[in-house]
């Protein structure tokens, strides 16, 4: 498969390599300046909140959306050409199957799609069953399947012709938690595999656990990269963050909270603190002004501090 | 509370442009069709196409054919038209006036035979029948013949009246036995200004180049008649079930379309699911995937009609066993144009609503111009030319060509080019449409 790509020119290029991406849909700007670089045998997370830019950066790498201006290289080759198209497979958002064939008939058609037949066609479809667990339910329509089900099948569709790099655009986007935990092994199954991946998501624990490096994006705009314990740092340095619900005139508190160096977010106020030692003084102030304290809790600082910390947004917003 | 149910239905309907049109413009785009077909309301009448043979050349044949010639209601031809305008072709004859019906180029011939003039009216039918006006017809036009039956009574009453009056003295003489002298002379003074009269029409008929204004009294009481017509249907005379081809062609292609929009609609469900984006990020590009669905409309539209027709086979005695060939070839450029055209609305539109609307507003109004609804020589000839644009008037003449005509398939050359074209056409068109759904 792909000899275009596995051509020795092609074979030391990066899975995915954005340069300057920029896309602008009338006077939405989706995408500005975006650059970014996926290793072999990586997974790289896109972290943002909807409306990001996430799907429109998928997209513009599976070559469903012409840039601008900016460069998007698979493997060396561009995208959208025929080497790029069959190195990657595409796992999109929504559930792009045919919901009246069978799980079967639909990895057979895709797999077909894709340029495969005969006894490869059969093995990899028998794989990909294997790999969704969905061996018992493969004479079934896909349109009968569990909502869990019908994601596992998405998945094994857009990677049935074994791709070197794998993209997927919020793969667990409304399954249960025993479903996504279900994906999370499939992934990295892929994973152990060497397949390389690009995975989007606005769940940071979803990142956090699949994820070798994390990209934050917001407006369309990179706004940090590096791994999670990297990204933390960066932003907190060896600080931690302590969250407190006070009571009492919130608009005085809000103001109190501002003027200590903390934030405000849905009534809780965060701060960060070198020292646990520096806690103290901060709750004596606060009862010092008749401020009442209800609920005081320390944490490490994770990826949605950094996004608060970086956009002043909770990454749900 | 009702007023707030209201007021949103019409807020949602007036946004619903699709609704909309389907509410009111395809109501009065029927309403006029229907109008115009059945009430007569149109600026210009219906014409029959009919071929006067004359063999008699006696004065009463000429007047009579001069009498058919003036109405208005028809289009009388004589001789077939020539290419080179310098040398007319040879006067028809019996057997091509028979061959140009045969070959629907005419609906009806008449063929006034040698002898004709010696006694053209006849009351009781007591001509021989080798004397009679001969009235061929293709019986898939059933209002023709009666039009040229009624007509033909019609021009010989007021193209002829001397003559007219000379055979009804005949027949007095015959059955009350003759007049006194005195009536008899007053009898032949009138007969003789009546012929003075007759003389100088002719004269006049023959200086007045004008064309005739149409008749009015196409639409009158044509009655039994005086001039004894042989009629003798020479297309379809042997069909046990005469009609059937003609409603299998026409009500099939109809639904053809709507099902070949249907299925074509395929793409924006795909398109709305997202797995229109997923097929086109493997190695399928869009021409692949719409020739993958041209041919499989085309194979889907195939397999209908081949119901269509097998059905009429087997509950109606329709003749398939000698018209294979033709039927696949017809059946073919009809499925192929059928599907193309589905996938042409499919990539015109943005919505399976929409598609939903379009598809019925163009398919019924393609319908009715077209002939599948009735056929097409009912209606005016701005109409029938308009029914040329569709794909239902070639499919359905094409069918006729076969199962009613029983032409070889070197015959069906323009109704296959045509459907072929058609299909191309719109096959290319959707492909550069198709551009959307490409990249975003």
């Amino acid at each position: 498969m792909a000899s275009a790509v596995s051509a020795p020119s092609a074979v030391a290029a990066l899975p995915v390599q954005v340069t300057g991406l920029a896309k602008r849909f009338g006077s939405l700007t989706a995408l500005e300046g975006v650059s970014l670089r996926l290793e072999s045998g990586q997974c790289l997370g896109l972290l943002g909140p909807n409306g990001a830019g996430k799907s429109t950066l998928i997209r513009a790498i599976v070559g469903r959306v012409l840039p601008d201006s900016g460069q998007v290289r698979i493997f060396g080759a561009e995208a959208s050409t025929a080497a790029a198209r069959q190195a990657l497979g595409w796992i999109p958002q929504e559930l792009a199957i045919y919901p009246r064939l069978t799980c079967r008939e639909n990895l057979v058609s895709f797999g077909k799609y894709q340029g495969l037949s005969g006894a490869r066609l059969s093995e990899q479809v028998a794989w990909c069953l294997q790999w969704a667990a969905l061996e018992e339910r493969a004479g079934d329509p896909a349109g009968k399947l569990s909502g869990g089900m019908k994601r596992r099948l998405n998945m094994a569709a857009g990677i049935i012709h074994k791709p070197r790099l794998v993209l997927m655009d919020e793969p667990t986007v409304g399954v249960d938690p025993q479903s996504r935990n279900r994906i999370f092994e499939m992934i990295e199954a892929l994973r152990a595999g060497g397949m390389s991946i690009l995975y989007t998501t606005h769940y940071m624990e979803e990142a956090e656990r699949l994820c070798d490096r994390i990209a934050i994006i917001d407006h369309g705009r990179i706004i940090a990269e590096g791994t999670s314990e990297e990204l933390v740092r960066n932003a907190f340095g060896t600080r931690s963050e302590v969250t407190a619900r006070f009571s009492g005139n919130p608009e005085e508190i809000a103001a109190w909270v501002k003027q200590r160096g903390g934030s405000m977010s849905e009534g809780t106020a965060q701060f960060t603190f070198t020292r646990p030692a520096e806690i103290a003084p901060l709750l004596d102030e606060a009862s010092t002004r008749g401020i009442g304290i209800e609920d005081v809790s320390l944490r490490r600082p994770n990826l949605e501090s950094v996004f608060l910390h970086l956009t002043g947004r909770e990454l749900r917003d | 509370m009702i007023s707030a149910i209201v007021r949103t239905a019409i807020t949602g309907l007036r946004r619903d442009r699709a609704s909309l049109a389907l509410s009111f413009v395809l109501p009065i785009a029927f309403f006029t069709i229907f109008a115009m077909v059945f009430s007569g309301q149109h600026d210009t009448i219906p014409q029959v196409k009919l071929i006067v043979v004359d063999q008699d050349h006696t004065p009463a044949s000429r007047k009579l054919v001069r009498g058919l010639e003036s109405d208005g209601s028809l289009a009388v031809s004589t001789r077939p038209e020539s290419k080179d305008p310098k040398t007319p072709a040879p006067d028809f004859t019996a057997s091509t006036a028979e061959a140009a019906v045969k070959a629907g180029d005419f609906p009806v011939a008449l063929i006034i035979p040698a002898g004709w003039g010696q006694h053209p009216i006849a009351f009781g039918g007591g001509n021989d029948e080798a004397s009679e006006i001969q009235l061929l017809n293709d019986q898939s036009d059933t209002i023709a013949p009666q039009i040229v039956a009624g007509l033909l009574q019609k021009a010989a009453m007021t193209s002829m009246p001397a003559s007219m009056a000379g055979e009804g003295e005949k027949y007095m003489k015959r059955y009350i036995g003759g007049l006194t002298p005195e009536q008899q002379k007053r009898w032949d003074a009138n007969l003789a200004a009546l012929e003075t009269r007759e003389t100088l029409r002719d004269q006049e008929a023959k200086s007045d180049t004008s064309p005739v204004k149409p008749s009015s009294s196409a639409s009158s009481d044509l009655g039994g008649g005086f001039i004894p017509v042989h009629t003798r249907g020479v297309v379809g005379e042997h069909k046990n079930k005469n009609m059937i081809s003609f409603y299998a062609a026409a009500i099939g292609v109809m639904f053809l379309l709507f099902t070949a929009s249907g299925s074509a609609g395929s793409l924006l469900e795909e398109q709305e699911s997202g797995t229109l984006d997923r097929v086109l990020s493997s190695r399928v590009t869009m021409t692949t995937l719409l020739a993958g669905k041209l041919t499989f409309n085309t194979l889907l539209a195939f397999a209908q009609l081949t119901v269509m027709f097998l059905w009429g086979w087997a509950v109606f005695h329709l003749e398939i066993s000698g018209h294979i060939s033709g039927f696949i070839v017809m059946g073919l450029c009809t499925a192929f144009a059928v599907a193309a055209f589905g996938i042409f609305l499919a990539s015109m539109c943005h919505t399976r609503g929409q598609l939903g609307a379009v598809s019925t507003l163009l398919i019924l109004v393609m319908s009715s111009v077209g002939g599948s609804m009735f056929p097409r020589f009912m209606m005016p000839a701005a109409m029938q030319k308009a029914g040329l644009f569709t794909i239902n008037a070639w499919a359905i003449d094409g069918f006729q060509k076969v199962f009613w005509r029983d032409l070889p398939i070197s015959e069906l050359w323009p109704q296959v080019s045509v459907l072929l074209g058609i299909g191309i056409v719109l096959f290319v068109l959707s492909r550069r449409i198709a551009r959307r759904w490409e990249y975003s």
